[in-house]
Formats: structure tokens, C-alpha cells, sequence
């Protein structure tokens, strides 16, 4: 491959993937080469994962073109991609997981040359890996299930890895292993491989990429070698909040007491609208999830619980889908209201019909199925599932996912009055401009809190800065 | 992690090694050639059955129509089988296919495969009466002759046991193909990722466990003579517990084929044995249950014990 250094293994040509109305890329124009290393960057929700999911043929593209030099496919251009969630079988043993994605090996003895293939590939990435390639996947610990994904992501397979993307490699790997992968990337690189990086450890993407790619909203925002980018200055690229959204924040002082303190750290006053933020899958959702149901016993429903959940995922913890609409409001407030044990079909009818007019669930019957509702409105009825209980406490997950911005308003000032009368909102939110609403703001990395700001350092600098490491690795 | 959950399979060893020395201890007679064979022939059609539902269980399904597959099996056997080879062979051939097709609908459908097989159940089940409405049938000569066989050494049960434990263990654990199988109960994705039809691999598996199903069949028939269509409808719950007592479990991909014949010769090991302590038939059933109980409440105590340390 020398007398061509700059073969192509990959060329987009303005490749754009919809979600129904939802554009999670819009035209994206690259072209990967032998040699390249390309980190990439951006914020949640920017289309990282979309893009990589094209590259490795996994989605088609909308519109544009995606072309691979080596071979029709993905598969065939020897393109290969280390998934960010764990994709290893469990059951199997390090060399089966390799059989799995090596269909040539076959025939009696393959068991061998699978041992064999894998030895060598994780002896070359990560020297004294400990790891026997006869051990169970569910016996390893959680890094070492890393190293063996990255070690089958770079391992020949029958025909040779070209262009390997790597999705978060790092994020369970110690710093001397995290280190041996990115010695192993440079060398990859040097021979004629290419990689595709994604980290939220800026720190790596200085030490390997050759070039930087920021994405923003499904657009590439910026490309340059990675020489001709600062830390602050790539920061500065991926931040896209409008700066009036975050004058809302700061606009109320007076704290109340302070009613919430965790383990974690996370902490709460009377009234306040604490925001949870960070980059997804950090620990937000566990931190809430783990709090809900430390505050509230599964064995003795209570008449007024303590602390109630909006939730953000609405198939799967939302809403009862079988149910009308005053069903699903009233949910919260049956044991209220109960006489005898017995539901007040009255007091049920008269709240649904408060909360459908003071949130504006549009309807002309509350007592519709709640699927003919829109996703916005259907999520209004989970908050006003929420706000008609006397919980003093109010947990929300990610609870604006898919929802339009003329609801995300009437939302905001609904929680903002609630608030002033004495309620607390945890809020977790991918959306910075959602989290700068907030009074304080708790940033997770790696989960754990990695700063509190309040106030005027809410920002959106600040949060990138705390979500993506900036020291750690440098 | 400790010993026992690194090697899943000596705790089935060890139940059947306990019981069968109870088992000697109670009635020595049975430690024979001709006693050996009388406590474990019927279990030659029930590790067949067990060997089945691991397929299915396997790709983290579960098949509920097992009992009533095999009835049919064994009626096909004794009837068609017997008369017109031929045919007899097409129709449980035929069958197979059907196994393997139901697998690839509950995939491409992406049904529940519990209410899919209890709703087969019922049709396996009615073509077994329309074949054999009352009990009957014959049993052909050869598979009769094969069932009674005595071989050198050890028992035609023994025989047959290891057999098929040798043969399913090269087909599923160390062959590839069982490998990518076993795969697709631990992670669908990530095989589907690597860029294998998983259609066809649950296809394999169901077809491999109608083959299994209607080996039981014939096993069946061969030992009892004639058919009925009610024969092996115990053999739904007794191949699950099979399975589960061998080791393996309901998700994951977790089995092994081994552990799942030791489980069926346990089971029936296990009905012997409560004969043997003169214990009325009407206590069987729930006695049997109740081993069943203490052999997988040592299997959890176990793992917790392993997780924890």
C-alpha cells in the first residue's frame, strides 16, 4: 500500500440519515483514506453514532452516496466498528466471539486457529493482557471485555481490517491499557489502517488523530488537522446555545432548605430546579432511577408519596397505553381520593379536566385512548400525572425526548410556577439549553459528578468542560 | 469465580450419582446389566425430548408444543411408518421442516414463541388423534429390534445416553455452527452485526429441535410397542426441567447438552426411585417436584455463593 499512501477506503457524499421528521444527519460530506486518523467530536445528539452506523453499512443513507473502494459492502472493504455498549456474547468463550465474526474459519481445528488469531491480536494491542482465550466472556471483568472487542475489531479475519472506528474505546479502560490502545492506533495508522476515534476524553483525540471533526446537529461543523485546534477552541466549536436562553437562569435567589442530600453528592433545596447533565449514558438516569426508588416503597403504596417520576422513555415507562387519557392522569391521585378503597370516579373526573385545561392537553375528551395523542401532548399528561400529586419532590428523566417546542414552553413555565410554590424538580436533560433553565446544575462523567455550578456558571462552556475530561488524560 | 460456576456440570453429576446410590442402596438388584437397563430405558425417548427443548431454549425461546410433537411423532411412527415407509419417513420429515419454519415465523414476526407453540400444542395434538383416535398401531420391526438391542458391557440406555450426549455436545459446542447458534441466545445483535441471517440460524435450531423431537418419537415407540396420542404429554414439562436440571438456563444461551441427557436420566431416575420407597403413585408427581426443587435451590445457593465472593 505504499505506492498509493493515500488510497480511499470511504467517501460520503452529502449522506444524510432522517428519523421520520427528525434529521439526525443532514448532509455530510468525508472521506476517510489509508493512513487517517480521524477523531470525532460533538455533543449529544449530534449525529456521532448516525455517521458511524452509516460508515460501517449498518443504516442506509437517505440521500447521498456512500462509496467503499475495497468492495461493495462494508463487510467487504475490511470497514469494522467497536461498539460503544458491550456487543460480545456473554455465554461464549474470547475465541467463539471471534468465530462469530470470522464465517471463514471452519472445518475441524477451528478452534484452534481462533485461539490462535485472538492471541496474537490482543498479545500486539495490549501486551501482558492476562486475558486466556478460553475464558467465558462473563467471567471477564468489564475492561477486559473491552480489550477483547477491540482486539476482535483489529484482528485480520480472513481478510484484513482497513478502517476500524472506534466508539468510546476508552470509557472502561484503566489509563495504562487506554494508553497501549493508542500506542497501537498510531502504529495501525503508520502501516496503512485508518481509524475513525470517538472519545469524550479530548485529551486522546489530541494524542492520535491526525484530523478533527466536529459535529453539530447532524451537520460537520468544522474539520481541521489537530494541530490547528486548541482544547478551548474545540470546546468553543461544539457549544451552539443561543447566549439569551441564559439569562432565565439566575433570575431567582432565595434557597429553601435544603431537603435532599445523596451519597453521590447530588443535592436539592426546597423549590429549586436542579439540572442533571452531561453527556448520555454518564450515570444521570441511574443516579434519578436509584433516588425514585430509594424515596418510595414497593410494598405500601402511599397516599401522597413523597417524591413521583416523569418519565422520558413513554413506551416503556410512561404511559399505560391500553388507557384513556383520565386514566393515565389519574393514576397518581387514586389513593388520594379513594373512599373505602373504592376509586371517586367525581374527584378523578374533576382533576383530569383541571390538569387538561391548566396544561393544555389538546383533546376535546379526556376520556380518549391516550395514543391519540401526540408524543408532545402525551407527554404533558405524564407531567400531569406528576404535578396532581402532592409530591413534594418531582423527578424527571429526560422527559422533553421528541417533544415540539411550542409544548417545551408551556412546560418550562409550568415547572417554573410550580417551583415558586415550593416544589423541587430533579431534572436530567441531554439538552444544554434545557439544563441552563436550571438553578444548579450537577455535570456526570463516568458516573460521578464532576462539577456543581450555579448560577451564572451555568453555561454551556462550563458543562462541555466538566462532560469531556479535559485534564485527565493529558 | 469459584469452582462449581466455572464447571456448571458436576452439579448434575452429582444429583444423579446421589440418587443412583440411593437408589442401589435401597433395591442392590437394580445394580445390574438387566436392572440398569429396566431403571433408564424409558429415558432414552425423554433425553431425546430434552435434547429438543435445549435447542429452542438455546435461541432463549421456549417450546411448549414439545409433548404433544412428540405424541404425533410416535403416532406417525407406529402407524404410517410401519405401513408405507416411505411416506411414513416424508410425513416426519415433513414435520422437521414445520419445526423449522415455525422458528423462522416466531423471528420474522417477531411473536412470543410461548404463545405460538401452546397455540401449536393444539394442533400437534389433533393431528395425533386424527391419526390414532384410539390407542394402537404397531411399532415397525427394526426400530423394535434397535430399542431391545443388548449390547456388550453396559445397557442399551447407557449405550444410547452417552451416544447422544456425544453427538449433541460435537454439534453444539464444539462444531462452529453450534457455536454461532449458541451465539445468538447470548447476543442476537452482535451476531446479526457480524453479518449472519438470524432468521436462518433460529430456523436451524427449531429444525434441529423437530429432529430431536421426532427421534423421541420414534425411541418412544420402539420401547412401548404401539402409540397413543396422548403418550408423551409430559414430556413438555420434563424436557424443560431437563434442561434446567442439567445446568442450562432460560436466557443466555446457557445449556449443555450433556447436562440436559443427565437431567432426563435424573428425572426418571428420580419416579424409580420413589417407586422403590413404596411411596403411593398419587405422591409421585409432587415428590418428584420436590426433588426438583432441592436440586436447583443448591444450583442458586451456589451461584449467590460464587457471586459473592
Amino acid at each position: 500500500m505504499s505506492d498509493h499512501e493515500n488510497a480511499l477506503i470511504v467517501t460520503l457524499d452529502q449522506a444524510a440519515k432522517h428519523f421520520g421528521r427528525l434529521r439526525a444527519l443532514d448532509g455530510v460530506s468525508l472521506s476517510v483514506a489509508a493512513g487517517d486518523c480521524i477523531g470525532l467530536v460533538g455533543h449529544n445528539g449530534a449525529g456521532k453514532s448516525t455517521l458511524v452506523n452509516l460508515i460501517n453499512g449498518g443504516l442506509a443513507p437517505s440521500s447521498g452516496t456512500i462509496v467503499f473502494s475495497g468492495g461493495d459492502t462494508a463487510h467487504v472493504a475490511g470497514v469494522r466498528s467497536v461498539f460503544q455498549e458491550l456487543s460480545l456474547c456473554p455465554n461464549l468463550t474470547v475465541a467463539e466471539n471471534l468465530k462469530i465474526s470470522h464465517s471463514a474459519l471452519k472445518g475441524p481445528g477451528w478452534r484452534r486457529s481462533a485461539r490462535a488469531e485472538i492471541r496474537a491480536s490482543l498479545d500486539e494491542i495490549f501486551p501482558d493482557h492476562g486475558i486466556s482465550a478460553d475464558a467465558q466472556v462473563d467471567m471477564l471483568s468489564i475492561a477486559q471485555r473491552q480489550m477483547v472487542e477491540i482486539a476482535i475489531g483489529f484482528a485480520p479475519r480472513g481478510t484484513q481490517a482497513r478502517l476500524v472506528i472506534l466508539d468510546e474505546p476508552t470509557s472502561s479502560l484503566d489509563e495504562g491499557i487506554a494508553g497501549q490502545l493508542l500506542a497501537h492506533i498510531r502504529r495501525f495508522c503508520a502501516s496503512g489502517g485508518a481509524v475513525v476515534f470517538i472519545s469524550h476524553m479530548l485529551g486522546e483525540i489530541f494524542k492520535v488523530a491526525s484530523r478533527i471533526i466536529v459535529l453539530k446537529d447532524g451537520r460537520i461543523v468544522d474539520e481541521r488537522a489537530s494541530g490547528a485546534f486548541t482544547r478551548q477552541g474545540l470546546v468553543d466549536v461544539m457549544g451552539h446555545v443561543a447566549p439569551e436562553s441564559a439569562q432565565v437562569a439566575g433570575a431567582r435567589s432565595d434557597p429553601g432548605s435544603e431537603i435532599l442530600r445523596t451519597a453521590q453528592g447530588l443535592a436539592a433545596r426546597k423549590g429549586e430546579i436542579v439540572g442533571l447533565s452531561g453527556l448520555a449514558g454518564h450515570g444521570q438516569a441511574e443516579a434519578l432511577a436509584h433516588l425514585y426508588l430509594s424515596r418510595s416503597s414497593a410494598w405500601r403504596p402511599r397516599k401522597s408519596p413523597e417524591v413521583v417520576f416523569v418519565a422520558g422513555d413513554r413506551p416503556r415507562d410512561g404511559v399505560l397505553p391500553l388507557w384513556s387519557i383520565l386514566c393515565n392522569i389519574s393514576i397518581s391521585v387514586l389513593q388520594q381520593t379513594a373512599r373505602r378503597g373504592l376509586v371517586n370516579r367525581q374527584a378523578e373526573t374533576a382533576i383530569a379536566a383541571e390538569w387538561k385545561s391548566r396544561i393544555g392537553v389538546r383533546t376535546d375528551d379526556v376520556r380518549n385512548p391516550i395514543l391519540s395523542l401526540s408524543g408532545g401532548n402525551q407527554q404533558k399528561v405524564l407531567f400531569a400525572r406528576a404535578l396532581a400529586s402532592q409530591a413534594p419532590l418531582v423527578i424527571m428523566d429526560d422527559p422533553m425526548r421528541g417533544v415540539d417546542v411550542g409544548t417545551k414552553q408551556d412546560v418550562y413555565a409550568m415547572i417554573r410556577a410550580e417551583a415558586a410554590n415550593g416544589r423541587t424538580f430533579l431534572w436530567y436533560s441531554t439538552e444544554t439549553e434545557e439544563v441552563c433553565q436550571c438553578d444548579r446544575v450537577f455535570v456526570f462523567r463516568n458516573h460521578e459528578i464532576s462539577a456543581e455550578l450555579t448560577g451564572v456558571d451555568i453555561s454551556e462552556e462550563k458543562i462541555l468542560e466538566a462532560s469531556f475530561a479535559m485534564q485527565e488524560a493529558s | 469465580m469459584n469452582f462449581l460456576a466455572r464447571h456448571r456440570i458436576i452439579l448434575p453429576v452429582v444429583s444423579l450419582a446421589v440418587l443412583l446410590a440411593a437408589t442401589f442402596y435401597m433395591q442392590p438388584r437394580t445394580m445390574s446389566y438387566f436392572g440398569l437397563n429396566l431403571l433408564f430405558n424409558l429415558a432414552v425417548p425423554i433425553a431425546l425430548a430434552t435434547v429438543a427443548q435445549m435447542m429452542i431454549i438455546m435461541v432463549n425461546d421456549i417450546d411448549l408444543s414439545l409433548g404433544a410433537f412428540v405424541s404425533l411423532a410416535a403416532c406417525v411412527t407406529a402407524t404410517f411408518v410401519n405401513d408405507t415407509p416411505v411416506l411414513g419417513l416424508l410425513i416426519l420429515l415433513a414435520l422437521v421442516l414445520s419445526y423449522a419454519a415455525l422458528g423462522a415465523l416466531i423471528h420474522a414476526l417477531e411473536l412470543p414463541a410461548i404463545v405460538v407453540t401452546l397455540g401449536m400444542s393444539f394442533v400437534w395434538g389433533g393431528l395425533a388423534l386424527f391419526i390414532l383416535p384410539s390407542p394402537g398401531g404397531q411399532s415397525p420391526e427394526w426400530l423394535r429390534a434397535l430399542m431391545t438391542v443388548k449390547p456388550p458391557f453396559a445397557p442399551m440406555a447407557v449405550v444410547a445416553a452417552v451416544i447422544i450426549s456425544v453427538v449433541t455436545h460435537l454439534l453444539i459446542v464444539r462444531s462452529g455452527i453450534g457455536t454461532v447458534l449458541r451465539g445468538v441466545g447470548g447476543n442476537a445483535r452482535s451476531v446479526a452485526r457480524a453479518g449472519w441471517s438470524v432468521i436462518w440460524l433460529k430456523a436451524l435450531a427449531y429444525g434441529l429441535a423437530g429432529l430431536f423431537g421426532v427421534l423421541a418419537g420414534m425411541a418412544l415407540v420402539g420401547l412401548a410397542t404401539s402409540a397413543d396420542a396422548n403418550i408423551a404429554l409430559r414430556y413438555t414439562l420434563l424436557s424443560i426441567a431437563g434442561v434446567i436440571l442439567g445446568g442450562g438456563e432460560f436466557t443466555g444461551g446457557k445449556v449443555s447438552p450433556t447436562g440436559a441427557v443427565i437431567g432426563a436420566l435424573t428425572l426418571t431416575l428420580a419416579a424409580s426411585f420413589l417407586s422403590f420407597m413404596r411411596l403411593s403413585p398419587d405422591w409421585q408427581i409432587g415428590a418428584q417436584g420436590a426433588i426438583l426443587i432441592l436440586v436447583l435451590t443448591a444450583r442458586l445457593i451456589f451461584s449467590r455463593k460464587g457471586a459473592a465472593t
